[in-house]
């Protein structure tokens, strides 16, 4: 907190310190929304100048990093949209409830799922994975359970009620894990989990 | 309790946190249910996994660089 109230006052040092406490965060947040590296760069750059410009309105009854997780996502949505020239992106897209979150595939998987792909292999699968879910459920899932922020926090940074939040969550959570099931099965990858031959 | 019903209250068994008096109820349907117990294993998983790989990384010169620019632009916005 003194740290904000420094810069709130126009301590620079203070502001730097405070970007290289979050820069990492907002970065990755901003590109689980936009999904392109040029784009999360713009984005981190506008979302540390508009919370530069609008310090004076930082209430401080949030905390500070929410508050600028909040200012990061709509900058996100703002790209996303301006991207798809003029078609509306929302945090609600894409959110219609189908029966779809009932597990389908109900294979188990693999006790060791990470053993079966290499790093950057990994990272493919991941990255892909998350990319097909909606944007309005991919950041409620990165915001809660990768990068760690409470149910009130995730609410506060996207303007969503909690329980909203809370049925995203499950929802996203079910969708990746139907969706990884395919990679991680027992037997995914022939015998590989035999050794090599 | 129903398939259906567990899953809705699926934040309750993935977090510790959370030991609400529903936890009994839905171990019990656990204890009779392989489908539910996978579900949640694989659940369980895969928050696990997104934690532990970062998947956008930010390398440490891209990010130096992003740094200086954050900084010049607010610096030069006249606030
Ligand atoms: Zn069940």
């Amino acid at each position: 907190m003194l740290l904000v109230e420094r810069a709130r006052g126009g301590d620079m040092a203070a502001f730097e310190k405070l970007v290289r406490q979050y820069e990492r965060q907002v970065f990755r947040i901003s590109q689980h929304i936009v999904q392109n590296r040029e784009d999360a760069e713009d984005v981190v750059q506008d979302a540390f100048l508009k919370a530069y410009e609008k310090l004076d309105q930082f209430q401080g009854n949030s905390k500070f990093y929410t508050w600028l997780v909040r200012i990061a996502v709509n900058e996100s949505l703002m790209r996303l949209r301006k991207r798809r020239t003029g078609r509306m992106v929302s945090i609600d897209e894409d959110v219609e409830t189908e029966e779809g979150s009932m597990p389908r595939d109900l294979a188990d998987w693999s006790p060791d799922p990470e053993a079966l792909y290499g790093q950057s292999e990994m990272g493919e699968i991941l990255r892909k994975t998350i990319q097909g879910l909606p944007p309005g459920f991919r950041v409620v899932f990165v915001l809660r359970d990768v990068e760690g922020l409470s149910t009130e926090e995730t609410a506060e940074s996207l303007g969503l009620s909690i329980p909203a939040v809370k049925s995203r969550l499950l929802r996203a959570r079910l969708q990746l894990r139907e969706r990884l099931t395919r990679y991680f099965r027992k037997g995914a990858r022939g015998n590989a989990q035999d050794g090599v031959k | 309790m129903t398939c259906t019903e567990f899953l809705q209250q699926l934040d309750e068994m993935l977090d510790p946190a959370i030991a609400g008096p529903l936890r009994a109820e839905l171990q019990q349907h656990l204890r009779c249910c392989e489908h539910c117990e996978i579900t949640l294993n694989t659940t369980r998983k895969t928050i696990e996994i997104y934690r532990r790989h970062e998947i956008y990384e930010l390398p440490e010169d891209l990010r130096e660089r992003l740094h200086e620019a954050i900084l010049t632009k607010c610096k030069g916005c006249g606030k």
